[in-house]
């Protein structure tokens, strides 16, 4: 793999940029793999990468069915935080903190994290008793995070309307500094860059049709372009159509999938240089690099597979963005999209052995999936390579639904679900 | 945007007025104390989550408040039919 670097950079402008190394291979399937990763979104690519560079697996292959990172990789809002209410989930979004910290030079890609700070605004007493909650408990488990008032608030984002004329007037925020946002297909590219330069087969338009099971052990996957690929190991981490997986497999998940959407408006100067989300009344925004202002929504009530929105939803979101920020009243907004969220009841995902022998599945991050890319692809590699789950992991059981243990992150999630 | 049919209002009305509850037809155990772990979870929180025909349970929030079932296909999100509490489906996958 030739190494990105500056240099290179200038290098290679002396011959037009046209002598680029091609960024991944296009290998034909093997036989037989010892992990087949199935889903080639940003969490399968990431456990591909640290089974590769962290625990000496190289005999792996992602099958994806459409594009690498095509799914809700490509189609999230981009934040990163790990401001997360309880122990079990706090653990596991700050490991990914840490890692999201050096990955950049760890993958020699640039997934331009930009550590800019997440605001979660309080706009009821309710609220800011939750906060101080919520901060305190984070400051426990030793991530930053600070509650402000309104006047706080308002010096960090001078554009937002923190007067108390509004509808529902701003209290005042949990701050954590260390969040912000990160380049949602760099980020993609950048595992999937890396776990091919070591040894690691993507392989694209490839869908599985079936899962492989003898004597209640996973043996490998049947494909409908390359037949049946042999596997040690199979893991499924195909968010949206996990129940389509799980399915196939014998076993039900306790998964609904819903329709989550966002949308950006025209490029316009640097106006925003934070994250500011509401969970009452309901929307989140920041500003891309390139000058777009990114706006997220809530997930449609209903389930749904079509990767759209409702226009009640778009509408009561831009609401609430106008009423926070007049000055965006008349901005134009250019995409509007949905992606499918699997979300589960307790809105926390699933790391997890399965009834299924050999067969694991990583599944129903609903709406915070893209924020813990690396520390889910970690925890998960090490469980594969292992054939124990990883301890950051082993809360998030398929089976904490049967003895009671859920882990209740609706407050926390951001979005409402 | 949804227009749907109330059948208590026996009107169509905007998706607004309504809330989707979720997977309909989801019988309480009639012995919750015999139920194994794994069985009871299953009610609670196991649900059918097709691509396709979904029988689901909406409420009529800011209208006449009751609740009824409708099936809708959950790609093109047709609405194929809406019909009362303990009423059958018409439309079956």
């Amino acid at each position: 793999m030739q190494k990105y670097s500056g240099f290179g950079l200038i290098k290679h402008a002396f011959s037009h940029h046209e002598n680029w190394q091609r960024v991944w291979r296009n290998p034909k399937p093997k036989k037989k793999y010892d992990v087949v990763i199935v889903g080639g979104g940003g969490h399968g690519l990431a456990t591909a990468y640290y089974l590769a560079k962290r625990y000496g697996v190289t005999n792996v292959a992602v099958l994806e069915k459409g594009y690498l990172g095509g799914g809700n990789t490509a189609r999230n809002t981009t934040i990163v935080r790990s401001n997360y209410l309880w122990d079990e989930a706090a653990h596991l979004y700050e490991h990914a903190m840490k890692l999201w910290e050096g990955l950049s030079q760890d993958l020699n890609y640039n997934v331009m994290f930009s550590q800019r700070g997440v605001l979660n605004l309080g706009h009821t007493l309710q609220d800011m008793r939750d906060i101080q909650r919520r901060v305190s408990a984070n400051r426990l488990n030793g991530i930053d995070g600070e509650v402000l008032d309104t006047q706080q608030v308002q010096e960090l984002v001078p554009i937002m309307d923190c007067s108390s004329n509004t509808r529902y007037p701003i209290l005042g925020a949990s701050w954590q500094p260390r969040a912000g946002v990160a380049r949602h297909d760099a980020v993609a590219w950048g595992y999937a860059r890396a776990a091919d330069s070591l040894g690691v087969d993507l392989i694209q338009q490839c869908e599985v049709s079936d899962i492989l099971i003898e004597d209640g052990t996973a043996i490998g996957v049947n494909t409908k372009q390359h037949g049946s690929i042999n596997a040690d190991r199979v893991a499924c981490v195909v968010a949206g159509h996990s129940g389509v997986l799980a399915n196939m497999a014998g076993f039900e998940l306790p998964l609904e999938s819903h329709p989550l959407q966002a949308l950006v408006s025209e490029p316009i100067k640097p106006i925003l240089d934070t994250v500011v989300m509401s969970n009452h009344v309901h929307g989140y925004i920041s500003q891309s690099d390139k000058g777009d202002l990114v706006i997220g929504a809530g997930i449609d009530a209903y389930n749904g597979y079509g990767q759209r929105g409702s226009y009640m939803t778009t509408e009561h979101t831009i609401q609430a963005i106008v009423e926070l920020f007049p000055i965006f009243s008349r901005v134009r907004m250019n995409r509007q999209w949905g992606g499918i969220v699997d979300t589960c009841p307790d809105a926390c995902p699933i790391i997890s052995k399965t009834p299924v022998d050999n067969l694991f599945f990583n599944c129903g991050w609903g709406t915070g999936g893209f924020k813990a890319i690396p520390g889910s692809g970690e925890v998960f590699a090490s469980s594969l390579a292992k054939g124990e789950m990883h301890p950051l992991a082993e809360p998030f059981s398929m089976f904490r639904f049967n003895n009671g243990a859920l882990i209740d992150e609706h407050g926390a999630a951001g979005v409402a679900h | 945007m949804f227009s749907i049919y109330c059948p208590h209002c026996c009107e169509y009305r905007e998706e607004e007025e309504f809330h989707a509850i979720g997977e309909a037809h989801i019988a309480r155990p009639v012995d919750p104390d015999a139920l194994t772990d794994a069985e009871w979870a299953s009610y609670l929180y196991i649900r059918k989550n097709p691509r396709g025909l979904h029988h689901e349970q909406w409420v009529h929030a800011i209208g006449c408040r009751k609740f009824f079932n409708i099936t809708r296909d959950t790609v093109s999100y047709e609405i194929k039919e809406t019909y009362k509490i303990g009423e059958a489906p018409a439309f079956v996958a």
